[in-house]
């Protein structure tokens, strides 16, 4: 039988990278429930929806990030069954994959091919937003200081990781 | 590396960007006479100086939004 998700496969078998500072480790996150919301809408799951541009809402577990004017994305536990809403409401949790970018220096290594300013002032906590890595578009969230949460569609999940284990060759990363 | 001032999302790359042309083209009527309708499909303004664009943010938030640039200098007016 042909390997479904040649991407995430091979992301499997490569590993993680050396997560020993001072390299950036870059690993695959868990399954998760991921909700693409579109329209006028005030709360998804009782959740107020964020209003401020490029900023992510965090209760609990789920996450809701603000991608564009009335755009929305929600990062939720796998076991979270999709609520309908008063608008757009699209389970897309196989569309994409995510990536933890995680460590000392991990906006240096995303700079290698994202053009955005990632300096704490410009890009903090809490802020996401759509951007590009390279030839793939991501959208980009910065959970903690030096944790990066990515998603690309998965059929550029392959192409991302590879091009982050290159950069990471910069730091040292075997 | 070329910054574009998106209203909503500030300087960003312009590799994010997508160009959509010269802004503030008028669809004719579906009764207008056809040099009217070339001049709509055809004609551009090529200006040596300021110059209304239309532009998307479409690898971030998505927005269409004009703005105007010095075709000389590559810079955006304000």
């Amino acid at each position: 039988m042909p390997d479904a998700l040649p991407p995430l496969a091979a992301l499997a078998r490569r590993g993680p990278l050396d997560r020993a500072s001072p390299v950036p480790g870059v690993t695959l996150a868990p399954p998760m429930r991921r909700v693409a919301l579109h329209g006028d809408m005030s709360f998804y799951a009782g959740i107020p929806l964020p209003r401020t541009p490029l900023r992510a809402a965090l209760s609990d577990e789920t996450a809701i990030l603000w991608l564009g004017p009335e755009e929305w994305l929600v990062l939720a536990p796998a076991c979270d069954n999709v609520v309908p809403g008063n608008g757009s409401v699209v389970d897309v949790s196989h569309r994409q994959v995510g990536l933890h970018i995680e460590g000392y220096r991990a906006e240096t290594l995303l700079n290698a091919a994202c053009p955005l300013d990632l300096d704490l002032d410009a890009f903090p906590v809490g802020a996401c937003t759509r951007t590009v890595f390279g030839k793939a578009q991501i959208t980009l969230w910065r959970r903690d200081a030096a944790l990066f949460h990515l998603e690309v569609a998965r059929s550029f999940a392959g192409y991302v990781h590879a091009l982050l284990r290159e950069a990471a060759l910069e730091f040292g990363a075997g | 590396m070329k910054l574009i001032p998106c209203p909503i999302c500030g300087e960003r790359a312009e590799i994010e960007f997508a160009y959509g042309g010269q802004a503030g083209l008028v669809r004719p009527p579906p009764t207008a006479t056809e040099a009217a309708w070339g001049a709509y499909l055809y004609s551009r303004e090529n200006p040596k100086g300021a110059l209304r664009e239309r532009w998307r943010h479409i690898h971030g938030c998505g927005r269409f939004f004009n703005l105007t640039r010095d075709t000389v200098t590559d810079k955006f007016i304000p």
